[in-house]
């Protein structure tokens, strides 16, 4: 009885804590395992090589392009991703049938499947028959090379991000918005404060727990952007749509380098990981006004 | 300091009319209460009066001036909130001087200024604080001094207090009253509580569903309530109220029907053998409270329940007690609750023995 009484938690958690090692805790130590190691995929012995692979890494021109690829391509997506978020929030924080008709609308992609949307995307980029160089000829100007032009490429992948991650993220800066109690607008108006004052010194800071969240979010998702590359660039042309995430699929799936995909992994495991550890160290204390 | 009128003020909401026709004159420089129950719309009041509500129609004066177009900030009017609506992010220093920053106030004399007004409201040691590691009391310092520092033409208060404990409450109180004393500023202050009323306005105003019941000062409410509602809304307990139908041996001298009678539990002397003169009326006894100096019971009659209450005087342990009311301590209301004047008010047996 008592000792089935002591046993019962832990038996109903079990279930969850058994599929949450098997699928994430075990490949995760796996991938660290095979990162001192040089295998292809298929042949029954492993070598080790120590730290070979994350020194070639480090020499490799390649791997340091595609660091700076995802780099560019994060700071790109979450900047324009929160600032055109924000604008549309505070646009649409009221009510009105076509408010929320807007809201509606640029939620849908969120809920739109990545290859969809990558599908449709490069219909639209088509540089011959796409439906954006269709609009910009509209308007007199050149036509664009979209995903075909090394100089282009990453920044259109930009705009397809940051077209699926306005809704989400308009969506939480409007709760955020609503959670202000309107008599701190009330009073900002009884102080004569004009729009830019109030947005500055009172919007601004109030919502500063739920920027930092977003972008921390948005910034681990750019991290490991793959769907969007894989279907519409392959990680060209040369090379300059080539991400981290990307870069490890096609070394380890493609070339079977595994030791070395997986050397990879651990970077990117480890940037990801520091994002994490500073967002939750300062959501803990200086972004919080409360 | 200003006067504020507000002239056939009506206020909807959709299709929901909430103050239909309001006329209320608040005097300069006077302390003025809007009181009445939840709902009644005082805050709604309030709000027009600071230009935070749109009013459907009407015309809305300060000092003269038609305001209704002109924008919350430039009316002069500095408001208090219930909840303070303190800026969460800007310290105390940031949340007084931010209206002064946004009027263009230079550094040095806004410096000045809080510091002349954290003295006063006692803040001094806190300016640097954020308003969510200050107190209760202090929080509503900082929103009085937020409203101070503008130096209004009209100062608005919406159940300042009501979020304050009984002793705080108290002591705010006592130094609102003296605020308003050394400032001068036309007050217009808004709660349920009509003791919170009575003891801080010079002029009150009584509500009810959107309409101005009658508005005068404490003391001609209490001795001269001009309707039903004021009567049994001011004083604790209630105005005792009775259906004359219920009442027997009183003869009422009217020209209109008089269709109810009230007296102040207060008025009531309890018959302890000797004859008093008035309006007799006795029953069982229900609750006796005792508070020490006074003491409240509930007596049931014949005519209804009412109340008495007693100063100075040893608790009265009987089962059945009569009371007697002086017939002049006796309030008359007609059918439509308005109180009648010039009733004339009698023994009945009296009245046919001597036909006055
Ligand atoms: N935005 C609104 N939309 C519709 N009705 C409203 C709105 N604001 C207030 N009301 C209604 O107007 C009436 C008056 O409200 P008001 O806030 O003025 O009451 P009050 O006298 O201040 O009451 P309390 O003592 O509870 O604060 C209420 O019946 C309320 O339901
Ligand atoms: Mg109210």
């Amino acid at each position: 009885m008592t000792v089935w009484e002591k046993l019962r938690p832990y038996g109903m958690v079990a279930p969850s804590i058994v599929i949450f090692s098997m699928f994430f805790i075990y490949p995760i130590f796996y991938m660290i395992y095979l990162s001192f190691y040089d295998w292809n995929f298929i042949s029954p012995t492993k070598t080790f090589v120590g730290l070979q692979n994350f020194k070639d890494l480090l020499l490799d021109e390649d791997f340091r392009k595609v660091l700076s690829n995802t780099t560019v391509y994060t700071l790109l997506t979450v900047t324009l991703t929160t600032v055109l978020s924000l604008l549309l929030a505070l646009w649409l924080n009221r009510k009105g049938f076509f408010h929320a008709f807007v809201q509606g609308a640029i939620f849908s992609p969120h809920i739109i499947s990545l290859v969809s949307i990558s599908l449709l995307w490069s219909w639209l980029m088509d540089p011959e028959y796409g439906l954006l160089n269709w609009v910009i000829g509209l308007f007199g100007f050149d036509k664009l090379q979209w995903l075909s032009h090394p100089g282009t490429a990453l920044v259109s992948l930009v705009i397809v991000a940051v077209w699926k991650g306005l809704g989400y993220n308009t969506l939480v800066f409007i709760a955020g918005l609503q959670s202000i109690p309107s008599d701190i607008f009330e009073a900002a108006a009884l102080d004569q404060s004009k729009p830019w004052t109030t947005f500055r010194r009172i919007i601004l800071p109030m919502l500063s727990p739920t920027i930092f969240f977003l972008v921390i979010i948005n910034m681990i998702g750019s991290f490991q952007v793959f769907e969007t590359i894989a279907i519409m660039t392959q990680g060209g042309p040369v090379n300059s749509t080539n991400t981290l995430v990307y870069y490890i699929y096609e070394n380890g799936f493609r070339f079977f380098k595994i030791g070395y995909a997986s050397a990879a992994g651990v970077i990117l495991l480890a940037i990801v990981g520091a994002l994490t550890i500073i967002y939750f160290r300062l959501l803990s204390s200086r972004v919080h006004y409360r | 300091m200003a006067t504020i009128e507000l002239i056939n003020i009506s206020k909807k909401y959709k299709d929901e009319t909430i103050i239909a026709d309001l006329n209320l004159t608040i005097k300069d420089g006077s302390f003025t209460v809007l009181v009445g129950p939840s709902g009644c719309g005082k805050s709604t009041t309030l709000r027009m009066i600071a230009g935070l509500e749109q009013i459907t129609g009407g015309e809305i004066r300060i000092d003269g001036k038609r305001v209704n177009e002109t924008a919350p900030g430039h009316r002069d009017v500095a408001m208090v909130f219930q909840n303070y609506a303190l800026y969460p992010t800007m310290t105390v220093r940031g949340n007084i001087e931010f209206g002064l920053k946004n009027r263009g106030i230079a550094k040095r004399e806004r410096d000045t200024l809080v510091a002349d007004i954290a003295e006063i409201v006692g803040l001094a040691p806190l300016l640097d604080r954020k308003p969510q590691q200050l107190s209760g009391g202090q929080r509503q310092r900082v929103a009085l001094a937020r409203a101070m520092v503008k130096k209004p033409k009209v100062f608005i208060l919406d159940e300042p207090l009501s979020n304050l404990d009984a002793k705080l409450r108290n002591q705010m109180r006592t130094e609102l009253i003296q605020l308003h004393k050394r400032l001068g500023t036309t007050f217009v202050y808004v709660t349920h509580d009509q003791v919170e009323a009575m003891s801080m306005g010079d002029e009150i105003v009584v509500m009810n569903k959107g309409l101005i019941q009658q508005a005068d000062s404490p003391m001609n409410l209490y001795y001269d309530p001009a309707n039903l509602f004021t009567a049994q809304f001011i004083g604790t307990p209630a105005m005792n109220v009775l259906d004359t139908r219920d009442v027997s041996g009183l003869m009422l001298q009217s020209e209109s029907t008089v269709s109810h009678i009230g007296f102040r539990p207060e008025r009531a002397q309890i018959e302890a053998g000797q004859q008093l003169d008035g309006f007799r009326i006795s029953g069982e006894v229900m609750t006796r409270e005792s508070l020490g100096a006074e003491n409240i019971y509930q007596i049931k009659a014949a005519s209804g329940v009412f109340f008495v209450k007693t100063f100075l005087e040893p608790l009265y342990e009987a089962p059945a007690l009569s009371v007697v009311v002086p017939y002049e301590q006796l309030y008359c209301f007609g059918p439509d609750g308005k109180r009648l004047a010039g009733v004339k008010v009698q023994e009945r047996q009296l009245a046919m023995a001597g036909g006055v």
